[in-house]
This record gives structure tokens, sequence and C-alpha cells, in this order.
């Protein structure tokens, strides 16, 4: 399968640019990364149809390999259409977070910070449980003189 | 099979094009809220009636394919119905019913003729035909296709309403989406460049022409591809984030689908475009990690949702642990706990929602006395808590145990360990689990921090009532929602109908178990599937 030098080149450029853009923290550049991104597929789907021939419309006594591959141009058309559907929403959700909070950056989420500050300590599960050092009620449960230090508060 | 008499298996397109017409027409009437709510009910009983007569024709085995505008295979589109396909499509339907009416019954109750969720049913409809379709695609790109639907659908599901914390979720989980759609999108190009088609059925008779390195590199793509989607370690961090923040029926309804059909993509593949069990170990680490890391989540969760989540991507590992054993134990647990786990983790995000409306929170530190304020919906939540964390006779327990024999029979290092941590996730689950029900359900509401005024009413006045008797509360956080049923039938009906097919299908875990088998032994078995989109004669060996 011979390809195009030019194409892969372009390809390889479109895939790093949208990947770099891929992971800024403002949205809009994360959209214009997505956009880069999916040219970058189309092209890649392109070169895999091999080389270039006629027109993909049958002519009398043409060779079928004369012909370009047409199928990889219906599948970027689909890909053209879902991406730009995608990115339309995209627009929607970043005006609506620009709305919201005049902010064009992907935010934290509040319940991870809490979790992640949380203390291992529960109050319930892991209070100290009184010592009890008899079974009769009434009677004093920690002598006197008897490890003192072992309360049971902290 | 182009000229195969008109069987029920001739009408598998209507299973993606009736919900597609029915989310026009729904969309259309969106100023007609009966109207629309029958339209959505209806579509999806007659697609789920469709697929039912599908499984019953493929269920003594056979396969079946239905090529789309008369292009012959491997140049047209196929839709290829097996027991595999039949069986995830009834599941995921009822499960879709199910919760669709649970969606209509809250929305009645709360009375919502004015709100921006008039988009809500059509994009559910789209949803339903992108899962369908992903469900019943011949080819990869079709499958992609399928895919985007669902996803797309999914993005407006996720943000409806548009409040600050959707959005924010959203964003992640669009951007995550997008990616993994991109990576999907990627394969396809190199494995149309390498093999020259991407039908399935074609390329497990072309692949094995591809030399060892490129298999293995397509290959690892498509899984990573899939494992986005699917939520498997270490690839499901945006999973717990995205889920919790969306309106109950919409999380349940993700919980139980999306994730599976990424589980069902990489059953697809890994049985009939890759067999051989080529990356069985590498897969298996990952599994184990996927349920550790996961349950280790959910453990420190205060929250319903959120610990609920964390469980959904630990259990896709009992499901990745199935697929990597590969051997028909193993593959027939793995699709008798695609359908347990679809079944038991809607019906969970169900009750969670209903929680949520009961006590006015989900965070188990504010919750208490839901055993006293409603017996029912504690044995709605205990049911299939217990199932998920696998209690014998459950139907949890009979696929974990699948699973495990599954491993044993595998008998490498490797398998025992995974069987060891199968094992200690289980019982993690259960301590989960029991961590929600001593705190939200035994515990006196007295106790909790900071609980809603709503579950400090008594139980004799709450019974029956609506949010009146908050209604000179503020602190309570339901205080403005006046005349609303605290627990609507109809809400209570759903999710008591999801638990009992739950139920069933433990009770019906011998036929279903057979089932399996024998649909683990036609994905093994590859040349069914190959035969019935080619014709007889093109099948491997």
């Amino acid at each position: 399968m011979s390809t195009n030098i030019t194409l892969l080149v372009v390809m390889g450029v479109l895939f790093a640019v949208g990947i770099y853009l891929l992971l800024e923290r403002s949205l809009t550049r994360v959209l214009l990364g997505i956009v880069v991104l999916g040219n970058g597929v189309n092209l890649l789907i392109l070169t895999a149809g091999g080389r270039r021939g006629q027109a993909p419309l049958y002519q009398d006594g043409l060779a079928a390999e004369a012909y370009t591959d047409p199928l990889p141009q219906a599948l970027i058309l689909t890909a053209i259409v879902i991406t730009f559907a995608v990115t339309a929403f995209m627009l929607g959700i970043i005006y609506r977070s620009w709305v919201i909070s005049r902010a064009d950056v992907v935010a934290d989420d509040d319940e991870d910070l809490r979790v992640s500050q949380q203390s291992t300590f529960d109050f319930e599960e892991d209070s100290p449980v009184p010592e009890d050092t008899t079974e009769f009620e009434g009677e004093d449960s920690a002598p006197a003189g008897n490890h003192p230090e072992k309360g049971p508060r902290a | 099979m182009i000229d195969a008499p008109l069987t029920a298996v001739s009408f598998a397109p209507l299973a993606v094009a009736l919900p597609i017409f029915g989310a026009a027409l729904a969309f259309i009437l969106r100023r007609k809220r009966r109207t629309q709510r029958l339209v959505t009910i209806g579509v999806l009983v007659i697609t789920l009636c469709l697929e039912a007569w599908m499984l019953a024709t493929v269920w003594g085995g056979g396969t079946y394919s239905v090529t789309l505008g008369g292009w012959a295979p491997p140049f047209g589109i196929s839709m290829v119905v097996d027991g595999f396909s039949a069986f995830m499509l009834v599941v995921s339907s009822i499960v879709s019913l199910a919760v669709l009416l649970y969606a209509t019954s809250q929305g009645m109750a709360d009375g919502d003729e004015d709100g921006p969720v008039s988009i809500f049913h059509p994009a559910y409809l789209i949803l339903v035909a992108g899962v369908s379709n992903a469900f019943l695609a011949g080819d990869l790109f079709n499958l992609y296709v399928g895919f985007e639907i669902l996803l797309t659908a999914s993005y407006v599901l996720l943000t409806l309403g548009g409040t600050t914390a959707r959005i924010r979720a959203g964003t992640t989980y669009v951007v995550v989406s997008v990616a993994s759609s991109i990576l999907f999108l990627i394969a396809i190009g190199m494995i149309y460049a390498a093999a020259g088609t991407v039908n399935l059925a074609d390329l497990a008779v072309k692949l094995p022409d591809i030399s060892e390195g490129t298999q293995t590199v397509l290959h690892v793509m498509l899984l990573v591809a899939f494992g986005i989607k699917a939520a498997v370690f270490p690839l499901s961090f945006w999973l717990p984030d995205s889920y919790p923040t969306a309106p109950a029926p919409v999380t349940a309804v993700f919980a139980g689908l999306l994730t599976k059909v990424g589980v069902y993509a990489i059953i697809r593949t890994e049985t009939l475009l890759f067999p051989g069990n080529r990356l069985s170990e590498p897969l298996m680490v990952v599994a184990g990690l996927t349920m550790l890391v996961g349950i280790l989540g959910a453990v420190a969760q205060t929250d319903i949702k959120r610990m609920l989540s964390f469980t959904l991507t630990s259990h896709i590992g009992f499901l990745i642990f199935g697929v990597a054993v590969g051997n028909q134990l193993g593959l027939g647990a793995t699709v008798y706990y695609v359908a347990h786990h679809i079944v038991v983790q809607t019906s969970l995000f169900l009750v969670a929602g209903l929680i949520e409306r009961r006590a006015g929170t989900s965070n188990i530190e504010r919750l208490g006395s839901l055993a006293k304020l409603s017996p029912l919906l504690s044995l709605l939540f205990f049911i299939p808590a217990m199932n998920l964390g696998g209690i014998p006779p459950f139907s949890g327990f009979l696929g974990k145990l699948g699973l495990v024999q599954g491993g044993a029979e595998l008998g490498s290092p490797v398998a025992w360990v995974l069987v060891g941590v199968s094992l200690l996730t289980s019982l993690l689950t259960l301590l989960a689990i029991a961590r929600v029900w001593n705190k939200a359900f035994w515990r006196k509401a007295e106790d909790a921090t900071d609980p809603d005024p709503l579950l400090l009413v008594g139980v004799e006045a709450a019974r029956g009532a609506t949010y009146d008797i908050v209604a000179d509360e503020p602190a309570s956080r339901y205080s403005d929602r006046g005349n609303t049923a605290l627990l609507p039938n109809g809400m209570l009906a759903m999710t008591a109908a999801l638990v009992l097919v739950g139920v069933a299908l433990t009770v019906f875990a011998g036929p279903l178990f057979e089932f399996s088998d024998q649909v683990a032994g036609q994905l093994l078995e590859r040349n069914n599937y190959i035969e019935a989109v080619l014709g007889t004669g093109q099948g491997v060996r």
C-alpha cells in the first residue's frame, strides 16, 4: 500500500497539536483540541483507503483497481457529522459554564476534595470503647490504682 | 443469508429504528406532555416485545444476520442477532422501560409541566436506540456509530437542567468520552489500513493473516478505547466523578447500560477478533486492580450515590475477570453476571433516588431511622444490596461462583490470585453496604449529624403524607415542595418491579445458566457467527 507522505506529516502535526490542546485546562482550548484531533483521525482514515484513483462512480471498462476506495470516504463523512454534533454540544456547555460561573476552566469536584481532606477518624466506629473491667452493675468499673491512664476519654 | 425466510430476526433493525422515530415524534409532541409520555412508553414496550421475540427465536442456539441497504456483506451494514446480543437487548430494554416509568412517575408527582425536561423523553429514546445499535452491530464502524448515538444522548441527559454541578460533571464526562471515541476511531482506521475491512466476521477471517505485532497493537488500541467506556481501571476515574450529579433515573440507566455496552464490545472483540486469550494475564491484572481500587473507593464514600458509582466500577472488574479467564465456564458466568449487574446496580440507584426523596439527602452521615420510617424502602434497598454483596442464594452469589469456578478451572497462579481478590472484593462490598444499612436505616435520626427535618417527624405523621409536613422548616431541603407525595406509588412500584426482576434472575438461574453456557459456547466457536454473516463455508479452519 502506497501512502502520501505529506498527509502523514500533516496528520502527525494535527495529532500533536490536538493532544496538547486537549490537556489544557481552558475549555475552549479543549474543544479546539477535539476539533483538531477529529480532523487528524479523518486524515488517518483517508490514508488507510490507499492510493488515489478514479471517482468511485461506475464506468464501463474500468478495472476495479482503478477506482478510489469509497468506504473510507463514507466513514469520514459520518465521523465529520458526529464531530460536528459534539462540537456544537461542547460549545453549549462552555457557554453555560461561562454564564454560571464566569469561568472557562475545568472545575474541581467539591466532593472529591472533601473526601480527600476527611480524616480517617470516624466518631461512631473509631471512638475508644470504655473499658469494662467488671460485669456487675453498680460496682466501680475502674478500681482505684488500676491503670488510671487507660480512661475512656482521650 | 440474504434470502432468509422472514423471521423475528428480520425485524432486528426496528429495534434501532423504532426508538429513533419515537424520539422524533416525542420531540414534536414536546408541548403535549401526556401524549409525549404515552409515545415514549409505547415505543419502548413495542421494542421490548420485538426483542423478546428475537430472543425466543435464538434461544435454542443459532445466529442470524440482517444486511441493510441491499449491499452484500462484507461491504454493506450487517446486524447480527445471536444469543448474546438478543439477551443483552432484552435485559437492557427491561431496565430502560422500568427506569422510564420511574422517571415518568417522578415527573408526574413533581408536576414538572414547565421545566426544561421536555427534552428528557426524546433523549432517552435516542439513548435506547444507541444501545440497541451497539448490541446489534455487525461491523466495527456501526459499533462506533452506536456508541456515538448513545453517548450524545447521554451528554444531554447528564447535563439536564444545566446546573453548576451538572455542567461541571458533564464537562469531564464529555471530554473523556470524546477522547475514547477518537481512540476507537483511530483503531478503526488502523484496522482498515491493515485488513481492508471493518466487518467483524470478515475481520475474524482476515486478521490471522496480519503479523502478530500489528495484531497486538490493534488489539490493545481497541481494548483501551472500550476500557474507557466500560470504566476499567486505570481508565475509570471519570465515572464516580460524573454519574452521581445527574437526576436519579438518569444515573440509574447510565449505571445499568452504558458501561455494559463497553463490556459487551470487549467480550465481542476478545472472542471473535482476537481468540486464544493472548492478553489473558494483563487483563487479569487489570481486572484485579479494577475490583480493588473501585471497592476501596466505595468504602471511603459517605454519599450513597457516589458509593454506588464506585461499586459499579469495582464490579466491572468481575466481568473483565470472566473475559480474561476466557474458558466456557468463565464466559458463561460473565454473560449471566452482566445481566445480574445491570439489574441490581440500576435498582440500587433507583432506591438511592427514593432515599434522597424521603430523607432530603443521600449523605449517610445525615441519614437515619429509615427502617422505621419506611420499611418498604428498607426492603427494596436490602434485597439488591445483599445481591450486590454476593450473599447466597442471590444471583450475585451464583454469578461470582461461576466466575470463581472458571478461574479455578484455568488454574494459573494469576487466576488463583484473582479468585482471592474477587472474594476480598465481595467482602468489602458487603462492608460498604453494611455501613449504609447501619447508618441510614438502623441508626436513629436523632444521632445523625444535621438530619433533615423530614426524618424527624414521627412515623404516624409522615405516613402517606406530602412535603407539607416540613413546610415550616426552612432547614429542610424540600420545605418548598408543598403538596407532593414523599414516595409516589409509581416510583416505589417500578423500583419493586426491578428488584423482582433481580430476584427472578435468582429463581430462574437454572435455565439462565444453561442459556449463558450455550452463549459462551457460541462465542468461543466463532464459525456460526462468521457463516451467518458471510455465508456457509466461509468459516475459519
